[in-house]
């Protein structure tokens, strides 16, 4: 099991986030966590990726309790690419990427050769090969996304923790950013946790997903358990037909109706 | 693949070089020119081989402390402007934000107002009094660890609240203005060699740490939870970067006053030629910052001389005008 969650409640302040959570996510999946705004997706995340202290339970790393890791081994193990990033203007991609070395360098210590070959890797690998020497923040929206993955992958975890990587970028690089992420699943064995927005996305790309609503899990499964049509409507307040995509062998809907 | 260097960075160890130069050549000059003018030849002389003539003595017992304290506490403030403007990701950041200023402030005005007699605790009680307000800043600004914005508001409170105890020290006691107006506005004259060993050994620590903390402090820009990612101790880390910010900048003020300017545009104009990765940002903010306040402090020597003026208006009067001027022309190339 590469992560799991056990009863886990999250607190902001007195308000009650997350409760409740039992969750699984075995080793080389890709598991999408989705749900309306505001159910707590994004809490979620940054509680399994430590960015968040968790007011009870407890989250293990490939069965071990993650308050008992130190950060830096955990980042040998698990990259996280928040919602909420930050760039200088001057930072080109193979500067970012190579942050991805960090958690492998020991202090004061420069880049070696093997870290520059990761860094040259990774570059290639996301497809940024003629781009490594040009400013992230003068990148298209995907370029970018890819860019922030490249570093990710830099840190060779066996995990990636993705919160929203498609949101505000156009429908092309969605999928670009998606069959990216499906490619290093399938060639790195790579465990995916993702958050998406767009449940037919979620459907085709996922192993297994995690239905959020107000703080609890309220279904989870492979893509035809949760496509379903009650849930569409107990969860996302839509009426809607549900198909078959043959091609992709997954389930997708078109909503009809707002209830 | 590797082992190449990029054009790019050789241009940034160009710019090192020529801000090097510029920061040798500065202190040269700061040595030479003064109320009395003295040739290279004699510098060297009296630096490396001693002679006891009149010139030795000015140089030794006045230009070189003089210029040597400009160059740390230039270096002082830059510094610590450099690492908050990082920690806070705010450009706007600078050692008045953790209240070095107006802690460091009250208290020497404290001193200077109401205790003149104990006048040579100035240093030592400015220093304590700016380090144990970023601590309160700080404290204030904790709730389930320290946010940045939520530093900079404390920071900006706390400030005001002990700027409104510095200005009713001054309403209150009028005729003690004149007294501590140097201190307000900072200045070098009268500094001595026991300054440079108040202040230096906070610079050269603070340098050691920071060739170790640099690669730190580039993951901690790219936003708390990405740097939790990579491994940092967001909470530490941030700490340990604040204190090392207010100790280098309160030495500084506690030798020279407030001299607020560089803290916030040396860094700024450093990040203009050099970029902003902390590998270039930091040696490149050292030796800009020493040049500056020395260029500036002799400049406020010369300028009316034989009457000086206080090395903060120099900086203000030059600093700003040429730091728009890099701002309207650099930013075109990025
Ligand atoms: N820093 C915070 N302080 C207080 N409440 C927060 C904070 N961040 C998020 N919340 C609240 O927690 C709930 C879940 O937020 P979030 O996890 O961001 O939802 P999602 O990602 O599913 O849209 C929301 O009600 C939000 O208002
Ligand atoms: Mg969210």
């Amino acid at each position: 099991m590469a992560i799991e969650a056990v009863n886990l409640k999250v607190n902001y302040g007195n308000k009650e986030i997350l409760r409740n959570i039992n969750l699984h996510i075995p080793d080389k999946e890709i598991v999408t966590i989705i749900g309306p705004n505001g159910s707590g997706k994004s809490t979620l995340i940054k509680a399994l990726s430590r960015c968040l202290k968790v007011t009870e339970g407890t989250v293990n790393l490939y069965g071990k309790n993650i308050n008992n890791i130190s950060t830096k081994k955990i980042a040998q193990k698990m990259a996280i690419l928040p919602q909420v990033k930050n760039i200088s203007a001057d930072i080109t991609v193979e500067n970012l990427v190579s942050y991805g070395r960090y958690p492998h360098l020991r202090i004061g210590k420069r880049l070696n050769m093997e870290d520059k070959d990761i860094i040259s890797w990774a570059i290639e690998k996301t497809g940024l090969v003629d781009l490594r020497d040009r400013h992230v923040a003068t990148l298209s929206g995907g370029e970018r996304q890819r860019a922030w993955i490249a570093m990710a992958l830099a840190q060779k975890p066996k995990i990636l923790l993705l919160d929203e990587p498609t949101t505000y970028l156009d429908v092309s690089y969605q999928l670009e950013v998606l069959e990216l992420v499906k490619e290093l699943n399938k060639s790195l064995n790579l465990t995916v946790v993702m958050v998406l927005h767009d449940l037919n996305q979620a459907a085709r790309y996922s192993d297994n997903i995690f239905v959020l609503n107000e703080g609890e899990i309220f279904e989870w499964g492979n893509p035809e358990n949760i496509i379903r049509s009650t849930l569409l409507k107990d969860i996302f307040r839509i009426e809607s037909h549900i198909y078959r995509d043959e091609i992709n062998d997954c389930p997708y809907f078109i909503p009809y109706k707002v209830i | 693949m590797s082992g190449y260097i990029k054009e790019k960075e050789y241009k940034k160890i160009l710019i090192l070089i020529v801000f090097v130069l510029l920061f040798i050549t500065s202190f040269f000059i700061s040595v030479g020119y003064g109320a009395v003018k003295i040739t290279y030849e004699e510098i060297i002389k009296a630096i490396f081989f001693e002679i006891d003539t009149v010139n030795y003595q000015i140089i030794w017992n006045v230009r070189l402390p003089r210029t040597i304290v400009a160059a740390l506490v230039g270096i002082g403030l830059s510094l610590s402007g450099a690492i908050l403007q990082g920690v806070m990701r705010n450009p706007l950041a600078s050692p008045k934000i953790i209240g070095v200023s107006s802690g460091g402030g009250l208290v020497a005005l404290i001193i200077l107002i109401i205790f003149p007699q104990y006048y040579y605790l100035v240093p030592v009680g400015a220093f304590i009094g700016a380090f144990l307000t970023t601590l309160f800043i700080y404290s204030l600004a904790w709730k389930e660890g320290v946010l940045p914005t939520r530093l900079v508001l404390a920071g900006v409170a706390v400030s005001s609240l002990l700027g409104a105890g510095t200005n009713s020290l001054l309403t209150f006691f009028p005729d003690r203005v004149s007294g501590v107006l140097g201190f307000m506005v900072g200045g070098l004259s009268a500094t001595t060699w026991r300054d440079v060993r108040m202040i230096l050994p906070y610079v050269l620590a603070g340098i050691i740490l920071l060739s170790f903390l640099s690669g730190k402090l580039n993951i901690l820009m790219l936003g708390d939870e990405v740097a939790t990612g990579l491994g940092v101790n967001v909470e530490v880390t941030r700490f340990i970067f604040i204190i090392i910010s207010s100790l280098l900048a309160g030495s500084a003020v506690s030798v020279v006053g407030l001299l607020g300017f560089v803290g916030l545009i040396v860094p700024h104009m450093t990040r203009l030629f050099i970029g902003s990765d902390y590998r270039y940002l930091f040696p490149g903010t050292i030796f800009f910052g020493a040049a500056i306040v020395v260029i500036c402090d002799t400049v406020a020597r010369l300028l009316f001389a034989p009457i000086e003026i206080p090395v903060g208006i120099i900086m203000s009067a030059m600093g700003a005008p040429f730091f728009l001027y890099l701002l309207r022309n650099k930013e075109g190339l990025k």
